[in-house]
């Protein structure tokens, strides 16, 4: 009742400060003048930021908020390089919380560095032709007019690959991000064009510079490419393709081509520069190349960051696979001899992250704590030292996973909670 | 018997034409959306180059050639002398001949099966800040040109559209093939992880 009485005078107090010709703006400041005691508990603990135009039209983070992607690999070719042109920059995956990557900070990779178009998308066209009963030539609009589809899928670089030199996770696996898209599936154009049977696989290319191209098989096509144009609830970034890139859910990022402006259906693989730039001696790890493997790390705690004491902690991470919707994530506390279920904080989909997490009680000693993952295809996760053994060869500390690197990841951690990278 | 006959010759035509309208409705556009480009834009935008080379221009041009037009086009700037030295990537192989291909440096025009691939790279993607002015003549004797510095074929060789493809390039067969991609299958058969 008092103070319900209180804040009345403050109100009036207020209004009669107004009309004496106090300006607006001051905030906090001109409250904290005061000269008698507030109501406990009512004065603004920080400063309020004003409406402004810019705030209004499109939101921008907190200051406090500074997380940003980084050039990758560390020490490697430098984003971007004295041409201009962007190679690998990673997300910063040990700031990330749920499965969507802002758009903002999704990672980017290019073939062999790159610039970035500035497309008109009112100029832009997509054409389909090759091995089709009739080529197809579609403007931005005429796209969006065909039933569309809004699916979750990841985006992972063929050089997420994690080694001892690496700190954080941003370093050894923010290279892979995950996104809404929206789109039309291909198989919905391909079929518009009357795709002929002796169409095997097909050339997606794009508009930047080197006008980047890879030859995906129509399997794929056929089941579930998305010609998309949303990202997010928005249009693609220009860093993400603007403004259309085919999503192949699962395939390693390479083949989801930017700027997409031609598909071209043909009766053998072509070889384009893309592949070239895959070319390895054996078939075996050739295959190992195209579709992400079952795998997951965890991103808190992760590399570099401080645990401030013995207690509770929710251990959190992702995982995913190329091969389908994930299937379990165990995460081991004690190095790797014991693995304990962990919890799904959002429904596993096909060829997308899934946050998993773990509750722990830190006692303080030192240990070790990873992940692994199994796909609903049977694949699984498996340490560096079984895949060697798989594949018959010594395992040695350097040891190279053939294909794409989804091998359990470890993080230590030492008595005083500072988190390293257990492959060091 | 009669009866029957009439059957027939009604039934018949009622199932043809059922028939024809179904095949005809699967084949015409469902949407109508977009537009037929026309022969000519097609074969304008067409630039992928397979292993066979049936989409290659006419034109041709040796090493010699080539050699004129890197330094006219600005690739020497980039590339180096003879594509060593250079800020951009080395065109040309620093290791000795008797050196297998795949312990040699990643070069296009020395470890890419189809001597296609080194022409459709050329033609779409160099000079860099240039790309796409290049005449069908000066894309063939680039080629030539880089093939030779890094020994795949001699100085005097014409490449054209019919001997391009047909060029050896040292890495044979000595290369992993794509293979048989399967639908909601394994990496590799038999392999767990
Ligand atoms: C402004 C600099 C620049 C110029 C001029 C230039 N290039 Fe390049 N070139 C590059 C860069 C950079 C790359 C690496 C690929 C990339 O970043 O896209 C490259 C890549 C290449 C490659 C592929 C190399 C490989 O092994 O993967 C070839 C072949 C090539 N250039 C040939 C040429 C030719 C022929 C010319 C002249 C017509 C030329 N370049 C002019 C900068 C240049």
């Amino acid at each position: 009742m008092d103070s319900k009485r209180n804040s009345r005078r403050e109100l009036l107090k207020a209004g009669a400060a107004l009309a004496g010709g106090i300006t607006l703006g001051t905030g906090g400041k001109a409250q904290a003048q005061h000269d008698h005691p507030m109501t406990p508990g009512s004065e603004n603990a920080s400063p309020m930021i004003h409406g402004s135009k810019e705030q209004i039209e499109y939101g921008q983070r907190s200051k406090y908020v500074t997380s940003v992607r980084v050039q990758h690999p560390i020490g490697g070719r430098p984003s971007p390089d004295v041409f201009g042109k962007v190679f690998h920059v990673a997300t910063p995956l040990q700031d990330s919380v749920g499965v969507i990557t802002p758009s903002s900070l999704h990672y980017i990779a290019t073939t062999r560095g790159s610039f970035l178009p500035d497309i008109d998308p009112k100029q832009h066209t997509l054409t389909i032709h090759g091995l089709v009963d009739r080529p197809l030539t579609l403007t931005m609009d005429e796209l969006k007019r065909f039933p569309s589809v809004t699916r979750l899928h990841f985006i992972e670089c063929a050089g997420n690959r994690h080694n001892g030199k690496q700190k954080t996770v941003q370093d050894t696996h923010g290279m892979t991000s995950c996104s809404e898209w929206t789109g039309v599936l291909l198989s919905t154009l391909l079929k518009e064009c009357g795709l002929k049977g002796s169409a095997k696989w097909f050339v997606a290319e794009g508009a930047e510079e080197v006008k980047g191209a890879s030859s995906i098989p129509i399997e794929k096509a056929m089941d579930d490419c998305i010609i998309a144009y949303g990202q997010n609830g928005e249009p693609l970034r220009p860093q993400q393709g603007f403004p259309v890139r085919i999503m192949v859910p699962g395939f390693e990022g390479i083949y989801h081509t930017k700027f997409l402006r031609r598909i071209k259906l043909v009766d053998r693989f072509y070889m384009n520069y893309n592949e070239f730039g895959h070319l390895r001696p054996e078939d075996k790890e050739l295959a190992l190349g195209e579709q992400i493997g079952p795998k997951s790390v965890i991103t808190y705690p992760s590399g570099t960051q401080r645990l401030p004491g013995p207690g509770f902690y929710e251990i959190s991470g992702l995982a995913w696979s190329g091969g389908g919707a994930v299937k379990t994530v165990e995460v081991s506390t004690d190095g790797g001899k014991k693995w304990n279920r962990a919890e799904f904080k959002n429904t596993p989909q096909r060829m997308a992250h899934v946050r998993f997490a773990y509750p722990w009680k830190w006692d303080g000693t030192e240990t070790a704590i990873l992940s692994r993952c199994t796909d609903e295809i049977g694949q699984r996760q498996a340490m560096r030292e079984e895949i060697a053994n798989w594949w018959k060869v010594p395992f040695e500390r350097d040891y190279r996973v053939p294909g794409l690197d989804n091998s359990v990841m470890p993080w230590k951690i030492a008595r005083d909670g500072s988190v390293t990278n257990g492959l060091a | 018997m009669g009866s029957l006959n009439l059957l027939r010759v009604v039934t018949i035509p009622l199932l043809l034409g059922s028939l024809l309208g179904s095949t005809a409705f699967a084949q015409s556009p469902t949407y109508g959306v977009g537009r037929t480009p026309t022969a000519e834009e097609i074969r304008r935008m067409d630039i992928s180059i397979g292993p066979t080379g049936e989409e290659l221009p006419p034109g041709r041009g040796s090493a010699k050639e080539g050699a004129q037009v890197y330094a006219q086009k600005g690739c020497v700037g980039c590339h180096g002398a003879a594509g060593i030295g250079g800020l951009a990537p080395i065109l040309q192989s620093k290791q000795g001949a008797d050196v297998p291909v795949w312990k040699k440096e990643r070069i296009l025009p020395l470890r890419a099966p189809h001597a296609t691939i080194v022409w459709d790279f050329i033609n779409r993607g160099m000079p860099l800040g240039l790309e796409g002015t290049l005449t069908p003549n000066e894309v063939y004797s680039l080629t030539a040109y880089l093939l030779f510095i890094n020994k795949v074929i001699p100085e005097d060789q014409v490449l054209d559209k019919q001997s391009l493809p047909k060029v050896k390039m040292p890495i044979g067969d000595e290369y992993g093939k794509p293979h048989q991609f399967k639908l909601n299958a394994p990496r590799l058969e038999g392999y767990p992880y």
